[in-house]
Order: C-alpha cells, then sequence, then structure tokens
C-alpha cells in the first residue's frame, strides 16, 4: 500500500513537477522554501485545486486520474490550514463536530471524545473560538481535521503561525498524533528543524522540482542537497536510550553503528529518540584522541566531501549505518589528506535530543 | 386619524413590502452569491445594471416598467399567457416593480457579505465532508447573517418608502394599488394636513426604528463576524 501523487502544475511564473510513491505510514515532510510549489501540492491532493494531466491513488483506491475527479468533499482527507481557520459561528464542540457529523457511521473509526482527549480540549469545548489563543486555535483545527477519520492527513504548515513558545506546546500533540494513530500524514513545511523533529520521510521541493525524498536521517547527510549546505546543518539519528549512567548523571544510547553518552534525560531504557548533531560540532582527527574532554569520540570512514564556500568543505561520515555531517576548514581537509575511503575519528562536541 | 383608505393603504403597502422583500432576498441571494464569487469579465456590466435604479428617476424606471408590464411587453404577455390581460395597474405589477426598484439594496449588502466570508471557510468545509449546497446552508448563511438583515431591511424600507415607481405603474387605485406614499401625496394634494402628518409620521417612526434595529444588530454581531 503507498500513495502515489503525480501532479503537473504549469503557470506564468510557476512550475510545479512531481512524481511520488510515499508511504502510506507515518510523517512525510514536504520541504521547501516558500513559493516551492509546497501547498499546492498538499492543496491539489485534497481535491481543493485541479490540475489536469494528474494522479492520485491512495491505497488501492484512485482519487484522481484521466477521467476521474474527487471533489474535495468526497475525499477522506484531513486538512490542517496555515491560520486555524476555525468557524466563528460555531462553538470549540461545534467545529470539531461540524465534519465528524457528515462522515457516515460506518466510516467513523476515532471518537469526537478520543480526539478531545488527544488534544487536551476538554476544558474548552464551549467556547467561542475567538476567545482561544493561537495555539488552542490550531490544537481546535488539529482535532477537528481528526474527527473525520481521515484516511490522510493534510497538513499545511500548521505551526507557522505560531510564535516559537506555542510551536513548542504544540509538537508534542504532533508527536503522540504520530505515536497514537496510524494516519499517514503529509506536512508541509519550510523549516527543517520542525521536520527533522516530527517527519518520518522528507521531499525536498525546490522550485516546484523535487530534490529528492527519503527517510529524514538520510535526507539531512545527502550532501547533493541543499539541507546539508546550511549554517546551522546537521545530521540526525535514530537512537535508543540505552541505561544511565548514575555516578555522571549520564544517558547513554545507542544507535546503528555505535554509542554515545548526553546529559542525563527523563527517559526510560529502550524508547527511541532522535538526536541532532550540528556538523560545525564535530571534528576530526587521524588517531584516536585520549587527552580530550570529547566523550563522544567514533571511528568512521569519509564518504564524500563537499566544499561549503572557499573556506569550509563539508564531510559526510560513515559510522556503520549511521551518516554523520562535519564542516572543516578546506585547510584541516588538506592537512588531514581527506579523501573518500578514509578512516578518521569523528570528536562529537554536543548532540541536541530532538524528540 | 387613520381613514378606512389610508389603513388599507397601509395593508397594501406591508403586503407590497412584505412579497417584494422575500422574492428578492429568494432572487437576490443566488445572484449575490453569483456576482461574489464569479470572475467572469462582464461581472461589471450586471453590477451597472442592478445599481441602475440607485441613480435612475424613478419616473424613468417606472415608464419602461409599465410599458414591460403592459399587454404589449413581455410580462404583459406573460400575464396573457396565465389568463389576465396585463400586469399594469395590478398588485402584481407593483410587486414586479418593486422588485426591480429594490435590487440593489439587497443584492449590495448580500454580495458585500458574501465577498467578505472570503474563500477559506468554505475550503475548510469542503475538507470537512460538505457538499457544495451544505456548505452554503451551514457555513455562508450563518456567517452573512449580517448581510441577510441588512438586505432584508433596506429592500423593505425602500419598498415601502417608493413613490415614483408605484405611481406610473400602479395607478393609485384606493384598495387595490394605492400605497401609503401616495395617499400621503393625496392628503397633502387635497391639504388634509392631519391625516398627512399621522400617516407620514407613522413611517418616519416606522423607518427610524427599523434602520436602528440593524444598525444595533450589526454592531452586537459584527464582532462576531469578522
Amino acid at each position: 500500500m503507498s500513495i502515489e501523487a503525480r501532479f503537473r502544475v504549469e503557470r506564468a511564473d510557476f512550475r510545479l513537477e512531481v512524481d511520488l510513491r510515499l508511504s502510506e505510514t507515518g510523517i512525510t515532510a514536504v520541504l521547501g522554501p516558500s513559493g516551492s510549489g509546497k501547498t499546492t501540492l498538499l492543496r491539489a491532493i485534497a481535491g481543493l485545486e485541479y490540475h489536469v494531466d494528474s494522479f492520485l491513488r491512495i491505497g488501492d483506491t484512485i482519487w484522481q486520474d484521466d477521467n476521474r475527479f474527487l471533489a474535495a468533499h468526497n475525499r477522506p482527507v484531513g486538512f490542517v490550514f496555515q491560520e486555524a481557520s476555525l468557524f466563528a459561528h460555531l462553538s470549540v464542540e461545534g467545529n470539531i463536530l461540524y465534519g465528524y457529523r457528515r462522515v457516515p457511521d460506518e466510516e467513523r473509526k476515532v471518537s469526537v471524545d478520543d480526539v478531545v482527549q488527544l488534544l487536551g480540549l476538554q476544558d474548552m469545548l464551549q467556547r467561542d473560538p475567538l476567545s482561544l489563543s493561537g495555539g488552542e486555535r490550531q490544537r481546535v483545527a488539529i482535532a477537528r481535521a481528526l474527527a473525520v477519520s481521515p484516511r490522510l492527513l493534510l497538513m499545511d504548515e500548521p505551526l507557522a503561525s505560531l510564535d516559537v513558545k506555542r510551536r513548542k506546546q504544540i509538537l508534542p500533540y504532533l508527536e503522540s498524533l504520530h505515536a497514537e494513530l496510524e494516519i499517514p500524514v503529509i506536512y508541509v513545511t519550510h523549516l527543517s528543524d520542525e521536520a527533522a523533529q516530527i517527519a518520518d520521510d522528507i521531499v525536498l521541493l525546490e522550485a516546484g522540482q523535487v530534490k529528492g525524498f527519503g527517510p529524514v536521517s538520510e535526507m539531512f547527510a545527502r550532501l547533493d542537497l541543499s539541507m546539508a549546505h546550511r549554517e546551522e546543518a546537521g545530521a540526525v539519528i535514530d537512537a535508543v536510550v540505552e541505561a544511565h549512567d548514575d555516578e555522571y548523571q549520564l544517558t547513554l544510547l545507542s544507535f546503528a553503528g555505535g554509542r554515545m553518552a548526553i546529559g542525563r534525560q527523563a527517559l526510560t531504557a529502550g524508547s527511541a529518540v532522535r538526536l541532532r548533531v550540528a556538523a560545525r560540532d564535530v571534528s576530526l582527527t587521524l588517531e584516536h584522541q585520549t587527552g580530550t574532554s570529547i566523550l563522544n569520540i567514533f571511528p568512521a570512514t569519509v564518504d564524500e566531501i563537499k566544499p561549503d564556500g572557499d573556506v569550509r568543505v563539508t564531510v559526510k561520515l560513515s559510522l556503520g549505518g549511521t551518516s554523520l555531517l562535519a564542516r572543516i576548514t578546506r585547510k584541516s581537509s588538506v592537512i588531514l589528506g581527506l579523501k573518500p575511503g578514509k578512516r578518521v575519528y569523528a570528536q562529537v562536541k554536543s548532540v541536541a535530543l530532538l524528540q | 386619524m387613520w381613514s378606512e383608505a389610508d389603513i388599507s393603504a397601509l395593508v397594501i403597502t406591508a403586503k407590497l413590502a412584505v412579497s417584494s422583500t422575500l422574492i428578492l432576498l429568494l432572487v437576490g441571494t443566488p445572484l449575490a452569491w453569483w456576482m461574489a464569487r464569479t470572475r467572469v469579465r462582464y461581472k461589471f456590466l450586471i453590477e451597472a445594471l442592478i445599481a441602475l435604479p440607485l441613480v435612475l428617476p424613478p419616473t424613468v424606471l417606472g415608464f419602461y416598467l409599465l410599458l414591460a408590464l403592459g399587454p404589449r411587453g413581455p410580462f404583459g404577455q406573460l400575464a396573457a399567457m396565465l389568463g389576465g390581460s396585463s400586469f399594469a395597474f395590478t398588485f402584481t405589477g407593483l410587486v414586479i416593480g418593486s422588485v426591480f426598484y429594490s435590487m440593489p439594496f439587497v443584492i449590495q449588502p448580500l454580495q458585500n457579505a458574501f465577498s467578505s466570508i472570503g474563500t477559506r471557510p468554505l475550503e475548510v468545509a469542503a475538507t470537512l465532508r460538505a457538499s457544495p449546497r451544505d456548505r452554503f446552508f451551514s457555513v455562508v448563511v450563518p456567517l452573512a447573517r449580517n448581510g441577510f438583515v441588512t438586505a432584508a431591511v433596506l429592500g423593505f424600507a425602500h419598498t415601502v418608502g417608493e413613490f415614483g415607481v408605484v405611481l406610473m405603474i400602479g395607478g393609485n387605485i384606493p384598495g387595490e394599488t394605492q400605497v401609503l406614499s401616495i395617499a400621503i401625496y393625496d392628503h397633502v394634494e387635497s391639504l388634509q394636513y392631519v391625516h398627512a402628518h399621522w400617516m407620514a409620521g407613522g413611517l418616519l417612526l416606522l423607518s427610524f426604528v427599523l434602520l436602528a434595529s440593524v444598525y444595533a444588530f450589526n454592531k452586537r454581531f459584527g464582532v462576531l463576524a469578522a
């Protein structure tokens, strides 16, 4: 089962050409700068826009081909817009029930209670949408979209209208959504951090073209994509909590290709975590350094080197099954004699926990 | 005080205003919806056509309506098909005339209300499984509530206040097509100022109360609709 989407849009100043086969589980982030066609793609999938020469299949149901175009209101999707866009004439509960009531009994898979619980809306059901904060409104919008028991959840920068503080309040809800519902999500964002935090797969869209598609950890480490060449570039690593070191208050994590220690986290052993290692926090040595304060040192192999301007290069390293990025000066790269296949030691100065 | 003829003029005026307003809401809602949503190039022509009664002397409109309603006009021929002779100088003719005359007062508030809703709430409703008709009644109508109230009250009040058109096409037949505004004119002509005062004062008060209620309603709910 998969989602197959082919869209071709041509306007005077804009072109979108995508041919995607997405996984029907998990969150796929469509990442790209504004104007790259992310929203157009999402709207086309929802049936809010019609484009000729397009094809859309969800599982074994065809929503659009040359002869068919399922109208938006006949598509079992949930859509969360950038602005919550709640109905001003209905209460919070009325908003959530609006879609729920229009779904036939036999298609209902989630109850209103569950959705309300999941997004923590119990205490505000009778309130007027206009009395809610931006973050609360967006939670209601997400609940409203989920209440139609969608086969596919489409989210168009649902956090973009919120400030950083409110974003942080909503992200845990999105993560729990991921964990508790088996609904595929297509999540449009222009922030790579957001994609790194919640997505399983990433579609990188630039100027209407798909530049790359794959699992998050793979995408962030690809030197042919723009993400690896940003100032804040870094690798994303999925790891598992192995144990805690009580004496030094550290948490030990294992990942494909190694282990690392980070400051103690309130996580139980066995839980999955996602880490981000910034490229500028990784330095390289030819020998295993001993007299150093750095805890996390890994033997690695140089995969690829790409210049970043005149001064620096970004090096992609392979640690068994995991990729790591290191940003060093071009001079160091020459001194160390780095080239693909060269064995080095990667010293990781700091690690950020994403989830 | 009110004579019997005055009271019958009042009843006819009320009947005329109510039926014209209902017909206008029925015809005007789809028309205003279309005008608020369409992108056709010739929309401005239709807008200008509907707004004509705002600037045209009522006698001009009344003159053409009289021709249209008469035995040789399109409405007259329709009347002939229905077994009558013509709509001129009948109550039906008055209703038809009022509908045209008060059209802009109903269309414009509705069109503004529909435009200000924008497309977003409709798209949201579509993704929440609401069909186009369902979207109209469950989203557009409640969100355009102020527009409907304004349109109904303005259409009603404007029909009550018309003079030139009804004089041209109604013929001022007491008990049949004589409305308040013309009855007042007759009273003034015959120097019956007391009668004229009662009726004119009543109309003045009614119009003020109607308008005041619209503004009060829109003030109270305007915030919600924003």
